[in-house]
């Protein structure tokens, strides 16, 4: 679920069952009413293979929308991540999808492949000083950008480091969790890998790892803090077969020096036994002073910190399964 | 009641019950057993563009957009019979036809 930084009003929801297949619902009333727009997401021209798990090409289907980036500036204008992964575009609210082919056309589209969960298109930024410039990434394939509205696009992995690669440093094939940037700096991006936290400054030309001194280096989401923009949270969890944070303490960690240097926060949150996992979209900040910053966990629980993180309450618990936490401040 | 009484010029239109699972019927905003309109003899497939056609919210979620092809979780019922692995274009029974039985389309048992 997302909201448009172009209309407080306006909210995009992407529902997705075996029964119904994808659905697709836009609120213009602040989530009181939905409308269903359209889920027809086909792909461009033969779409051809990918890699399958164990390395045989397998056809691109499309399965499922998971995650939805509304334009910064045009409320009608919204993006879609779909799994396989690929990269769609509505300009009329919603009621027809493009695919931007471009990226899965790229060159190495052939060797993508999935990640556990499977082959996903699940995360979207903006350039908001820059609309031309976006960066997707794609599990597990890595990181790209495009510089020219989504007509071309090039991996950006440079310095990532992946032990499960045949090649840990190649070009693509890096199981990316989420990225994120501050709207003030958006060349400076943060990214919460398979393993490890890394930042880069120059728009993903080069990665470096942050990790420094967090007790796991793997999770799923980072956000960035509204107003201090190397001011970054993550939430590490044990590992890739244990989806639950380390010793049974569920704690958000905080670095102020965009990485390396990271402080547990821990007052308000269970500090025991706690056996969940916090899923990539399910953490978001609000844009207030002082920044409020949210996240859902698998066991139904929505915690919020008011000051940026230093306390934290359950605003919510006992919800189902939380996919995706979305803050929208409203004027 | 095999044709709708709406005259000569629509005399091939048939009045098609159909059942939807739950969680269609609250996607097509409807409450219960719906009424479809077909034209010509009643399929699979016509009923199934009738029923879009009245609810396009339901467009993409019972069958493929592009092939049109059944999803997985999703059967085909017609007068106790399954008929989801029926050609999609083979005519309905005439208890369907003639408004005595239900057309039922029904997700898998998959919420546990």
């Amino acid at each position: 679920m997302k909201g448009s930084p172009a209309d407080p009003e306006r909210l995009w929801a992407a529902q997705w069952t075996d029964w119904h297949g994808q659905v697709v619902q836009r609120s213009d009333d602040g989530g009181r009413t939905w409308t269903t727009v359209g889920n027809e997401f086909s792909y461009e021209g033969e779409p051809g293979t990918h890699q399958w798990y164990d390395g045989t090409p397998h056809p691109w289907e499309f399965k499922r929308v998971w995650h939805l980036e509304p334009s910064h500036d045009d409320r009608d204008t919204v993006f879609a991540g779909v799994e396989d992964a690929a990269l769609f575009r509505s300009t009329d609210g919603g009621d027809t999808w493009s695919e931007m082919d471009g990226l899965r056309t790229h060159t190495t589209g052939q060797a993508w492949q999935p990640g556990a969960g499977g082959l996903c298109l699940h995360t979207i930024l903006i350039d908001p000083s820059r609309a031309e410039r976006m960066y997707v990434a794609v599990s597990a394939a890595g990181a790209f950008r495009t510089d020219d509205g989504g007509e071309t696009w090039k991996p950006i992995n440079r310095g990532l480091h992946s032990e499960f690669l045949p090649d840990p440093e190649a070009e693509v094939g890096h199981c990316v969790h989420r990225i994120a940037h501050h709207p003030s700096r958006p060349d400076t991006l943060f990214m919460q890998k398979h393993w490890d936290v890394c930042r880069s400054d120059d728009a993903g030309e080069q990665w470096t790892e942050v990790s420094g001194n967090l007790p796991s280096d793997f999770g799923f989401p980072i956000v960035v803090h509204a107003h201090q923009p190397e001011t970054i949270y993550v939430v590490p969890i044990l590992s890739d077969g244990e989806h639950y944070p380390p010793e049974g303490k569920l704690r958000v960690y905080r670095s102020r020096t965009g990485g390396n240097e990271w402080e547990a926060l821990t007052e308000g949150l269970p500090q025991e036994h706690f056996r969940q996992n916090i899923l990539r979209d399910a953490m978001s900040v609000d844009t207030l002073d002082p920044c409020g910053i949210y996240f859902g966990t698998t066991g139904g629980a929505v915690y919020a910190s008011a000051d940026g993180g230093d306390t934290w309450t359950a605003i919510a618990e006992h919800l189902p399964r939380v996919m995706s936490v979305e803050a929208q401040t409203l004027p | 009641m095999s044709t709708a009484s709406t005259g000569a010029a629509r005399e091939s239109v048939t009045r098609v019950r159909v059942a939807l699972p739950a969680h269609l019927r609250d996607l097509a905003g409807v409450g219960g057993e719906v009424q479809v309109e077909v034209e010509g003899e009643p399929t699979v497939t016509r009923v199934l563009d009738a029923l879009e056609a009245d609810h396009p919210p339901l467009r993409g979620t019972i069958r493929s957009h592009e092939s049109g092809a059944r999803r997985p979780f999703m059967r085909y019922f017609a007068c106790g019979e399954d008929v989801s692995h029926e050609p999609p274009d083979q005519p309905l029974p005439e208890a369907v036809r003639s408004g005595a039985e239900v057309f039922r389309v029904l997700g898998a048992i998959a919420g546990g």
